[in-house]
């Protein structure tokens, strides 16, 4: 086995396996690189090259010093917002989801298909099909230009997502599981508690770092229902590049951007198996 | 033991008391699931409606009939966008599935750490296309990324412009597009490859065809529904593209890379009229059903098939 490695063809495959990851790496090590590299480096060269000093104090004017707007705080209260949105309605949508994935799939009551294949048409409708409404709604119940009001988008968006990766997982439970514990007196909570709960610890694994990376990464409805100190990440980094467009600095630039990207890719990283689990449940419906 | 069956309350049809007792229970099973569906349904109407009024900052009652969508079909940046739409869509689907494809094949070919290089072509999917488009708004900068760079090397001549031109500001979309998720389509060939009947690859190895021929004879017609799968996913994300466009050219050069979500945002939230923001939502609504129908009754028609089979 191991001296076909040094086969032709098998040289060749690695030749364009490894220059395509190299691809892909590349943007990543572009920036990281240039987080590291001083502004005025940058400026005289390019974006793309090896750091001359080692510039560590970018990461420190990207976390709290550089200016968006009109306030000079970094990135740092933007991080903040992400995480206040993203951690409780990555919370909320996936214990929401658990229940109503099991409610749906093991419990049974009159009405459950239909409501569930309504539920699913969330994967589908286009966010632009819902920007009117929520701006009306926000407004009315005075959630407008509030942390609290993504929340509440992402919670209840979330729910087709949740409810969809719980239930197709939870199908797969026997039912007899379920009838046995009913004739033994258990109620829906008891069950659920008791039977289904132990059993989800992967679903919950997925629905956690897919609900997580969607809404960390959302832009559309941050941007258009809050402004200044409220915004999440993904939107100060659009207004921080239209900010410092007249006096670049893409070395702070370059670090603001890792460190927006970095809750993501390390969820990605430890959580992989999970990640690609999630992928393709949503893809194989 | 029939005692023990009698007791169990019926699901369904639960006396006075039951109900009460049960109320937790409806409450948690209904109020999120209602939440959610009565969102989705209310909201789609509610849009639809207003892409029947003529409101402009705020919404209004009224009727104009089918006019903010005349006045919607008119405009030079819905056409361009919905040129670019179909442009980028068809290049965006068309190049993740061959990259996909052909890193999925590669990978299956027992090479060593594959796990290292799938987590390496996955991980575009972790960030966001914020942090996509800016990263390649300044790699393909002609006065800062790749052509600063070949010519800072002495090849003063050479030209990478598509960022500023026009004509191929579109292709910078396509390009960014493709890197951050061609991956999903290599993890679900990946999936489809290793699913592959192991008796059939048998019988062809027996039948003396050569690895060539077995990807093109045996393996990749096997693929084809995961095919269908992915284009419909990928053009779902091509139809709905917005921040990715915001980062990376904002629409720009002058409208060149104009796409329908940047024109219904720009139509609510810029220009203030949106009646026709609404219509164009629901226009793009329509761009969406007209390849997701065709789908679900293929998906429809499939299912049907395989229970008769």
């Amino acid at each position: 086995m191991r001296d076909r490695i040094f086969a032709p063809s098998r040289i060749l495959i690695y030749l364009v396996v490894l220059s395509m990851a190299a691809a892909y790496l590349a943007p990543l090590a572009v920036v990281v690189l240039n987080s590291l590299r001083t502004n005025e480096e940058i400026a005289q060269a390019s974006m793309i090259g090896w750091p001359k000093q080692w510039a560590w104090s970018n990461y420190a004017a990207a976390w709290s010093g550089f200016c968006v707007a009109e306030t000079c705080a970094g990135i740092r209260p933007y991080m903040i917002n992400s995480a206040l949105v993203t951690i409780p309605a990555t919370i909320i949508s996936t214990m929401l989801g658990a229940v109503a994935g099991y409610a749906v799939s093991l419990w049974r009551f009159r009405g459950d298909g239909w409501i569930y294949g309504i539920v699913t048409l969330g994967l589908f409708l286009p966010q632009q099909m819902r920007l009117l409404p929520w701006t009306i709604v926000l407004r009315d119940i005075g959630l407008i230009n509030t942390l609290a009001g993504l929340v509440l988008i992402h919670t209840i968006q979330g729910i087709s997502f949740t409810t969809l990766f719980c239930r197709n997982y939870y199908v797969a439970i026997p039912h007899e599981l379920i009838r046995a514990a009913r004739i033994d007196g258990a109620g829906f909570f008891r069950i659920f508690w008791r039977i289904i709960l132990p059993l989800s610890s992967p679903i919950l694994i997925v629905t956690v770092i897919w609900q997580f990376t969607h809404i960390w990464n959302e832009f559309l409805y941050g941007v258009t229902f809050t402004s200044g100190g409220q915004q999440p990440v993904t939107a100060a980094l659009i207004a921080l590049s239209a900010a410092i467009a007249d006096i670049p600095q893409h070395g702070v630039q370059s670090a603001a951007v890792i460190i927006a990207a970095l809750p993501t890719l390390l969820v990605y990283l430890f959580g992989g198996r999970y990640f690609v689990r999630g992928l393709t449940a949503g893809a194989v419906k | 033991m029939t005692d023990a069956v009698s007791a169990v309350p019926r699901p369904g049809r639960p006396a006075i008391s039951g109900v009460v007792r049960r109320l937790p229970e409806y409450l948690m099973i209904w109020v999120p699931l209602l939440l959610s569906a009565g969102h989705l349904v209310s909201f789609a109407l509610w849009t639809i409606w207003i892409s029947f009024t003529p409101s402009t900052l705020v919404p209004v009652s009224g009727w104009v009939g089918l006019r903010n969508y005349t006045a919607v079909l008119a405009t030079r940046n819905w056409q361009v966008a919905f040129k670019n739409l179909l442009l980028f869509g068809s290049a965006f689907v068309l190049l993740s599935l061959v990259a996909g494809l052909m890193l999925a094949i590669l990978l299956d070919q027992r090479i060593r750490g594959e796990n290292v290089l799938r987590t390496i072509f996955l991980y575009p999917l972790a960030v966001s296309f914020v942090v996509t488009g800016t990263v390649w708004s300044w790699l393909l900068n002609p006065g800062l990324g790749i052509e600063k760079l070949v010519r800072d090397f002495g090849w003063t001549s050479f030209r990478f412009d598509w960022l500023v031109d026009r004509d191929m500001a579109i292709w910078t979309i396509v390009v960014a597009a493709v890197w951050q998720s061609s991956g999903f389509a290599m993890a679900l060939f990946l999936a489809g490859l290793r699913s592959v009947d192991a008796d059939l690859v048998k019988a062809a190895q027996i039948d003396g065809a050569g690895p060539f021929r077995m990807y093109l004879r045996v393996i990749l017609p096997t693929l084809w529904p995961i095919t269908i799968t992915v284009v419909v996913i990928q053009l779902q994300f091509a139809i709905s593209t917005f921040d990715l466009v915001r980062a990376l050219t904002d629409g720009g050069p002058g409208i060149a890379t104009q796409l329908p979500a940047l024109v219904v945002y720009d139509l609510m939230f810029q220009r203030g009229l949106l009646g026709r923001g609404a219509a164009a939502a629901v226009l793009m609504l329509m761009i969406l059903l007209a390849v997701l129908l065709p789908y679900a009754a293929w998906r429809y028609f499939e299912r049907r098939r395989a229970r008769h089979a």
